[in-house]
């Protein structure tokens, strides 16, 4: 059998085929739909979109501020000087004078 | 007064939706043309067109005017049903010992006076259908185009996003994947 022959001849049947361009009744009405329908389903996506962003945006910033905390160098203590400063303020008023003057 | 393409594509670009019926009414003929090569069941044809349009709309800013539109709206119907192709691989498997009885008669009237086998006959376009449903997706995206279509490489690389080269060296293997067919097809019915 010759196949190139038998080739050529399929080839040239498929050639000769003409697609059909029949469309659907309504169609366009179903793609419409579709994308209506879709359009609905994006209102919700934009929004958890859109919470995902904040939420992501917080984290960020907490590891930003956790960060700072951590590498920054920490400020003199102080808490010593002020809570003899407040203990000092507190008593002041019992501090009695061992001579007071008339 | 009737809308323009450009005029219809940047209304749907700004967000009015409803300015994509008039494209899908247009082009949907074509569209469906072109999943008939590729697909047989009508259920299967509506979803490939579907599928098409829905990306279209999805994608129409990347659409920039350069070409005319329905170039870029066939360049996706192709790229669609090749998906499609891809998807429904494992339906090729069969044999042919469903080959119906006008197929039958007339291989063996090629095969008797190969000049008198008409082409227009039915039954060669029902087997080269059967044949085209063997090959593997890249290999019948390329006979389809090439062969049948007649297109050139450089419209066939422009088509599916692959090289020149690429498609080349595919349509050398389509060719012999093709003689492999047939070669089978008539070993199991005439030797």
């Amino acid at each position: 059998m010759n196949l190139t022959e038998l080739e050529k001849k399929l080839i040239a049947a498929a050639r000769l085929k003409v697609p059909d361009e029949r469309v659907p009744y309504a169609f366009e009405k179903r793609i419409m739909a579709q994308l209506a329908a879709r359009a609905g389903a994006d209102y919700w996506v934009f929004w958890a979109r859109g919470l995902w962003r904040a939420a992501a945006s917080c984290v960020a910033l907490a590891v930003l501020l956790g960060a700072v905390s951590v590498f920054l160098p920490a400020p003199p203590d102080t808490s010593k000087d002020l809570s003899q400063d407040f203990e000092n303020t507190l008593l002041a008023s019992a501090d009695l004078p061992e001579n007071p003057t008339p | 007064m009737e809308r323009s393409e450009a005029e219809l594509i940047a209304a749907v670009l700004k967000g009015d939706a409803a300015s994509f019926e008039p494209l899908v009414v247009k082009y949907s003929p074509r569209v469906f043309a072109t999943a008939r090569r590729y697909a047989r069941r009508e259920s299967e044809i509506e979803d490939i067109v579907q599928e098409v349009w829905l990306k279209a709309f999805d994608k129409l800013k990347t659409f920039r005017g350069e070409a005319p539109f329905e170039h870029w709206l066939m360049r996706m119907a192709v790229r669609t049903c090749y998906d499609f192709l891809r998807a429904h691989q494992r339906n090729r498997i069969s044999s042919f010992s469903e080959i119906s009885e006008p197929e039958e008669d007339w291989l063996e009237r090629f095969v008797a006076e190969p000049g008198h086998a008409a082409e227009d006959a039915d039954a060669a376009k029902l087997l080269i259908d059967r044949v085209l449903e063997k090959l593997s997706p890249p290999a019948r995206l390329v006979i389809q185009l090439l062969e049948i279509e007649d297109r050139s490489v450089k419209e066939i690389a422009k088509i599916t996003g692959w090289s020149v080269p690429l498609v080349k060296v595919r349509a050398f293997r389509a060719r012999a994947e093709m003689r492999k067919i047939l070669a089978r097809m008539t070993q199991n019915k005439y030797l």
